[in-house]
């Protein structure tokens, strides 16, 4: 009976080769390679993509498995982003900082060197004081450690308060996407010491490794970008294949009785939350190094939401399906908002699509939601034959109350 | 026979409405007894009170030789006490199947880190295995629990709660919507349950009542209005006219 975890869950072998072969590819024609192929920009997007995948992971597990629609899993992602992109920033203005004051006569002393940096960075936002909250941004340990922690402590509290006085359904969506947004909202203040608006810039430049190109940095993280999201699909795996599967597919679908078979449900949703809230503070921490840059904007509640789109178009309840919503969606966003889509012209009007992709998107989710609610991830059900029980329609059970067909299998 | 649950003097009101009325109600272990009383009789509020889905707003519950008060403790940790409960209508996890229905259910530390890298022993699956065969549904056994007919999910369904090993069974009507056959396969599992823990049974069917044998409490706006033998309850004056009326 006791399998080993390969064996019982092929779907996570398979996953693991395509990634393998698909960075291999993009590897080798890459930039950084010589091949030339694929541009470093283009590699940069991929790598993005793939974070992308990872937090669409961490939603499918707390949204898909455990059935909590957080719409504020984009905090956490963009929490860890501005975790990393605090040391990249005050240890490269640093560096240069150090650089421009070494030519000097006399040699700086420490608190010149840190006025410089605080004027620097936080010129922008007319202020030269290092914030306190950037006191161990020098140390690259500790803000790998904030990473994790801060996002996670996040959650921990959040998810303690909302799951303990028993909010669920769509209450602890808005809940969720609440939190979201004062978090965007601080971020946006100036007061907030992570510089307002303007963000952090100027993160795909690793400090003390300028000599570098582009091209093989890109590389690095798109590298790192695929380890990260072989593991957390591993992780998650993992977590679903057991027991403890069983009972937070057990929470989604009928709260109550897992509660009356003994389980504490706010235990394993705050557990859930949590460790779905570090993975994509995970996600973040890698996704805002390639872009370059990170602003409060990207945590406004709308990403949140799109995340939670593309989980429902790859496939709820499903580790690959996931993966695929989110790769799908969100490259056809770029090919679509990028310009790059041809224009339609009707003779009477023209469809651009940077502004008639969203409508695109919206109608594609309809779609999905109408038609094919197992979402892209389906179709694989039609080659390994897992099929619902067709009951034409009748009743689940004897009472009025009980679930019809078409509820059941949503 | 020591006395496993007491409940005494308890009240609930929900909006005015007083659905619990001072009842008090007892049962010993090993003991088998059918609750049985018209709509809105609260029967259904008193498994409420016990399991702790309910608050009361006066009363004591007690449970087991210590006399714990159940009333200051979560769903969760009533149920871990050794309270199960089956609810009327089933509620099985219908797309997962038998087995890990069953293997939920399973005595074992609930906290989400054992559950979490919990291994399925060898014992487990045999345990699992004997409490299929136990409630008739060996050969459905890696089925998804979706695909049972309705008989069937509500003996999954009793199957969990002896999975649990709780020492006090509450159970919601269990033969409602049964054929004839799977009425009688439901008392016989009952009853054999009730040679080595407390059971329950709320129900309405008069018929399934008698076959069961045992001790009738009978309810009425929430309070007892007579206990004893099925045949000393239904000759007595006052129940003939909650049931058919004055």
């Amino acid at each position: 009976m006791n399998k080993s975890f390969f064996a019982r869950n092929p779907s996570v072998l398979i996953f693991i080769a395509c990634l393998a072969l698909f960075t291999l590819t993009v590897s080798v024609l890459a930039d950084g390679f010589g091949a030339g192929v694929i541009s470093t920009s283009f590699v940069k997007t991929l790598g993005k993509t793939l974070c992308l995948c990872l937090i669409a992971i961490a939603m499918d597990l707390v949204w898909g498995y455990c059935g909590i629609l957080s719409l504020g899993h984009f905090a956490f992602f963009g929490l860890g982003g501005y975790m990393i992109g605090m040391w990249l920033m005050y240890a490269r203005t640093e560096l240069i900082v150090a650089n421009s004051l070494a030519e000097a006569e006399i040699p700086p002393t420490a608190q010149e060197i840190s006025d410089a940096i605080g004027n620097q960075i936080f010129g922008v936002v007319g202020g030269s004081d290092i914030p306190l909250i950037w006191s161990f941004a020098d140390s690259l340990t500790i803000q790998l450690a904030f990473v994790v922690l801060v996002p996670g402590l996040l959650a921990l509290v959040f998810g303690w308060l909302a799951f303990r006085s028993r909010v669920t359904g769509v209450y602890l969506s808005i809940l969720t996407q609440a939190m979201t947004l004062a978090l965007s909202l601080y971020l946006f203040q100036n007061e907030s010491g992570l510089r307002g608006n303007n963000g952090l810039s100027g993160l795909q430049n690793l400090p003390g490794l300028d000599d570098v190109p582009q091209s093989t940095v890109s590389l690095w993280f798109f590298w790192a970008s695929a380890l990260a999201l072989g593991l957390g699909y591993m992780l998650a795996a993992w977590v679903v294949s057991g027991k403890f599967g069983s009972v937070i597919r057990g929470i989604r679908d009928d709260e109550a009785r897992v509660r009356f078979l003994g389980y504490s449900v706010e235990g394993y949703k705050l557990f859930v939350f949590t460790l779905t809230a570090v993975i994509a503070a995970i996600a973040g921490a890698l996704y805002y190094p390639q872009a370059g840059i990170i602003n409060p904007g990207e945590m406004a509640p709308i990403a949140s939401i799109y995340l939670a789109v593309w989980v429902a178009i790859g496939g709820r309840g499903r580790l690959y399906g996931a993966v695929i919503g989110a790769a799908l969606v969100s490259l056809l966003s770029t090919w679509f908002t990028g310009g790059q889509a041809p224009d339609i012209p009707l003779g009477f009007y023209t469809i651009q699509w940077v502004d008639w992709w969203l409508v695109l998107l919206g109608f594609s989710f309809v779609a999905v939601t109408l038609f094919a609610p197992r979402g892209i991830g389906g179709l694989f059900d039609l080659y390994t034959g897992r099929h619902a029980p067709n009951r034409h329609g009748a009743d689940l059970g004897p009472d009025m109350g009980s679930l019809r067909e078409k509820e059941a299998d949503e | 026979m020591s006395t496993l649950l007491e409940v005494s003097g308890v009240s609930v009101t929900f909006d005015g409405f007083r659905a619990i009325n001072n009842l008090s109600f007892q049962i010993a272990d090993a003991e088998l007894r059918a609750v049985i009383g018209p709509n809105g009789a609260g029967k259904t509020t008193f498994m409420d009170i016990v399991t702790g889905k309910t608050r009361p707003d006066e009363g004591r519950v007690l449970f087991g030789e210590k006399s714990v008060s159940l009333l200051r403790m979560s769903e969760a940790k009533i149920a871990q006490a050794g309270v199960g409960r089956k609810f009327q209508r089933p509620t099985v996890f219908e797309d997962q199947s038998v087995f890990d229905n069953l293997l939920m259910a399973l005595k074992k530390d609930r906290k989400p880190w054992s559950v979490l890298f919990y291994r399925k022993s060898k014992r487990d699956t045999e345990r699992v295995e004997e409490l299929a065969e136990q409630i008739g549904l060996t050969e459905q056994i890696h089925r998804t629990s979706g695909e049972l007919s309705h008989g069937q999910k509500q003996w999954l369904e009793i199957g969990m709660l002896l999975a649990q090993e709780p020492r006090l069974l509450l159970v919601d009507e269990p033969a409602a919507g049964m054929t004839l056959a799977e009425r009688e396969q439901t008392t016989d599992i009952l009853k054999e349950a009730a040679k080595t823990r407390a059971v329950v049974v709320v129900e309405h069917d008069m018929e399934f009542v008698r076959r069961l044998n045992c001790k009738v409490t009978v309810l009425h706006e929430g309070s007892v209005l007579a206990e004893g033998s099925l045949d000393h309850v239904t000759a007595n004056q006052d129940v003939i006219d909650v049931y058919l009326g004055r």
